[in-house]
């Protein structure tokens, strides 16, 4: 008796085990086939030109993505100089003020929405607002996109992590009769900052990639140009236009500037891990 | 540790018989009639939603003396502690009605400024708090909620909170450290120095020591001892030998009342109620 119901728990033991490592290969596979793809058709790319020549014109040889490297790091830049403070003070309403008040059920809601929001929609959005109107497309109104995007993101990487705070550390800053924003700026924020400043830098990494929203905002631009008030050349929207090109060297730039979108994702993350984990320890 | 409870708890017993002859009548209030009490808690009813946490309390906390409050869990003893610096006020929901009158002031009273009633009476509690700062830091913030210090003048605060807690000689060498690098006893002297540092009136400690382990208890309990000829200290503990052995005046309280409050001594030795000598001696729960 006893020995059938051992047996029977090894049995089922080992076939859970089987699935879950099987699983685990299936989805390593598909990343290390991705990443390889990625890496052996872009690292080719990469030399002097590739960070400091521009996008070429039709028909001539050569050039690089120096325009769309800082346009992309340019747009992508603003874009989180303003999603930072607003969702970071978002998220401490949410967690620290309004917990349970109706309007923070609003609000946690519709970020909740603009989190899984198509980003195209987003696009159509600004573009409606800030293009339509204005009659032409520009940076800034690539940057606008983008941020709303990060928005929602930091807020509820700000909020989650805050609600991670014991109440006990919360009520001792209480305790020594400090006010509620001094609690929530200088005891439960700094008490998560590495969680928040993670939640920040994976924002950074979802919007750097991310292209639909630019096409109808900051769209293109052939020439090196940091005015943000006229069109932007961006990572994103020069890999859509140059993977689907005719011309061999076109496609290959665009496997290029994939790979370094990838990497940089790649290092925010890691980053990203670092940062979170020396927090934790302390 | 079992055995030093029983032989504690057997002396008690004896003792109590011994003792029993000269028990003679006291009023209700035990505070000594000269020095007015630091607070006075009056008809004091408490209630989480629907739920009565605590039933039409009454009694003096004596000023400069340490008060312990003991009974079983969920008797009310906590939530009373937390209605001296209207901790309950964080939390929608919870509300306290009657008294309590501190330095002749109704701290009930909603126009009382409720930071400032914490800064006069201060908290530890049961799990050891250090802000993710460092140890200097941490006692720093507090003072300077209320004072604007030079820095020499804040360090001499420092050094000076962190000798009341007993923690100066462990930790004068690595101020700029995380208090988080403390041990678990070292961080509640932490707390109790970054208590001490805003200069209350008044402390309360909720269970400061059960999370501790037996030496960082002795070093907490001597601690109580020494600053209660400065500061009116108010103890919730679990332990009955500690509560017998720092506290001047015992209050036992059952299901959110006061079933018994008088001298320790007296508490411990020849309690006048059943129940508190039912759960004295260890007969109940």
């Amino acid at each position: 008796m006893d020995r059938g119901i051992y047996f029977r728990r090894k049995l089922v033991n080992s076939l859970g085990l089987t699935l879950s490592a099987a699983s685990m290969c299936a989805g390593l596979v598909g990343l290390t086939w991705i990443l390889w793809t990625l890496f052996y058709n872009g690292l080719a790319a990469f030399g002097s030109d590739f960070f400091f020549a521009s996008t070429p014109a039709p028909g001539s040889a050569g050039g690089g993505l120096a325009n769309a490297i800082v346009g992309s790091l340019m747009m992508v830049g603003f874009a989180t100089l303003v999603a930072t403070p607003i969702g970071i003070l978002a998220g401490i309403y949410l967690a620290e003020f309004g917990a349970k008040s109706k309007f923070a059920a609003v609000t946690r809601f519709v970020t909740d929405i603009m989190l899984s929001a198509p980003s195209i929609v987003i696009g159509l959005f600004v573009y409606a607002i800030a293009v339509a109107t204005l009659k032409h497309f520009s940076g800034w109104a690539g940057s606008l996109a983008l941020s709303l995007i990060a928005i929602p993101v930091v807020v509820r990487t700000t909020e989650n992590m805050l609600n991670l705070v014991p109440s006990s550390l919360r009520e001792a800053a209480f305790a020594l009769g400090a006010p509620r924003w001094k609690v929530s700026l200088a005891i439960t924020l700094k008490a998560v900052r590495g969680g928040v400043i993670t939640g920040v830098l994976l924002a950074v990494a979802r919007i750097i990639g991310e292209t639909a929203p630019l096409l109808f905002t900051a769209l293109n631009n052939q020439f090196f140009s940091t005015d943000m008030s006229r069109p932007m050349a961006n990572l994103p929207v020069v890999i859509y236009n140059f993977a689907m090109s005719p011309y061999e060297d076109w496609q290959q730039l665009a496997w290029g500037g994939a790979a370094l979108i990838a990497l940089i994702v790649l290092g925010i993350n890691i980053l990203a891990r670092v940062l979170f984990r020396s927090k934790v320890q302390a | 540790m079992t055995v030093s409870a029983e032989a504690s708890t057997s002396a008690f017993t004896s003792a109590r018989a011994g003792a029993m002859a000269s028990a003679a009548p006291r009023p209700a209030s035990a505070a000594a009639p000269d020095v007015p009490p630091a607070l006075q808690i009056r008809e004091l009813s408490f209630y989480y939603g629907r739920f009565q946490g605590l039933k039409n309390v009454s009694l003096d906390i004596a000023r400069n003396k340490v008060t312990a409050f003991i009974g079983p869990s969920g008797c009310g003893k906590s939530t009373l502690l937390r209605t001296f610096n209207r901790m309950f006020d964080l939390y929608p929901g919870q509300r306290a009605e009657g008294e309590i009158l501190f330095n002749g002031r109704n701290i009930l009273d909603p126009k009382q400024d409720v930071n400032l009633l914490r800064a006069k009476v201060g908290m530890v509690f049961q799990k050891p708090t250090p802000f993710p700062m460092t140890i200097f830091e941490n006692i720093a913030f507090g003072v300077r909620l209320y004072e604007k210090l030079p820095s020499a003048r804040m360090e001499e605060r420092v050094e000076w909170a962190l000798r009341k807690a007993a923690l100066w000689e462990e930790v004068k060498d690595k101020l700029g450290q995380s208090g988080l690098s403390l041990s678990g006893g070292q961080q509640q002297r932490l707390c109790i120095a970054r208590m001490v540092a805003v200069k209350p009136e008044v402390l309360l400690l909720d269970e400061p020591t059960s999370a501790l382990d037996p030496i960082s208890t002795a070093k907490v309990e001597e601690l109580v001892n020494e600053l209660k000829s400065d500061y009116t200290i108010a103890i919730v503990t679990h332990n009955m030998q500690q509560a017998a052995r720092i506290s001047d005046y015992t209050a036992y309280m059952y299901l959110g009342e006061l079933i018994e409050f008088g001298k320790t001594d007296e508490i411990f030795i020849k309690p006048k109620k059943k129940a508190t000598e039912d759960y004295i001696t260890g007969r109940f729960g």
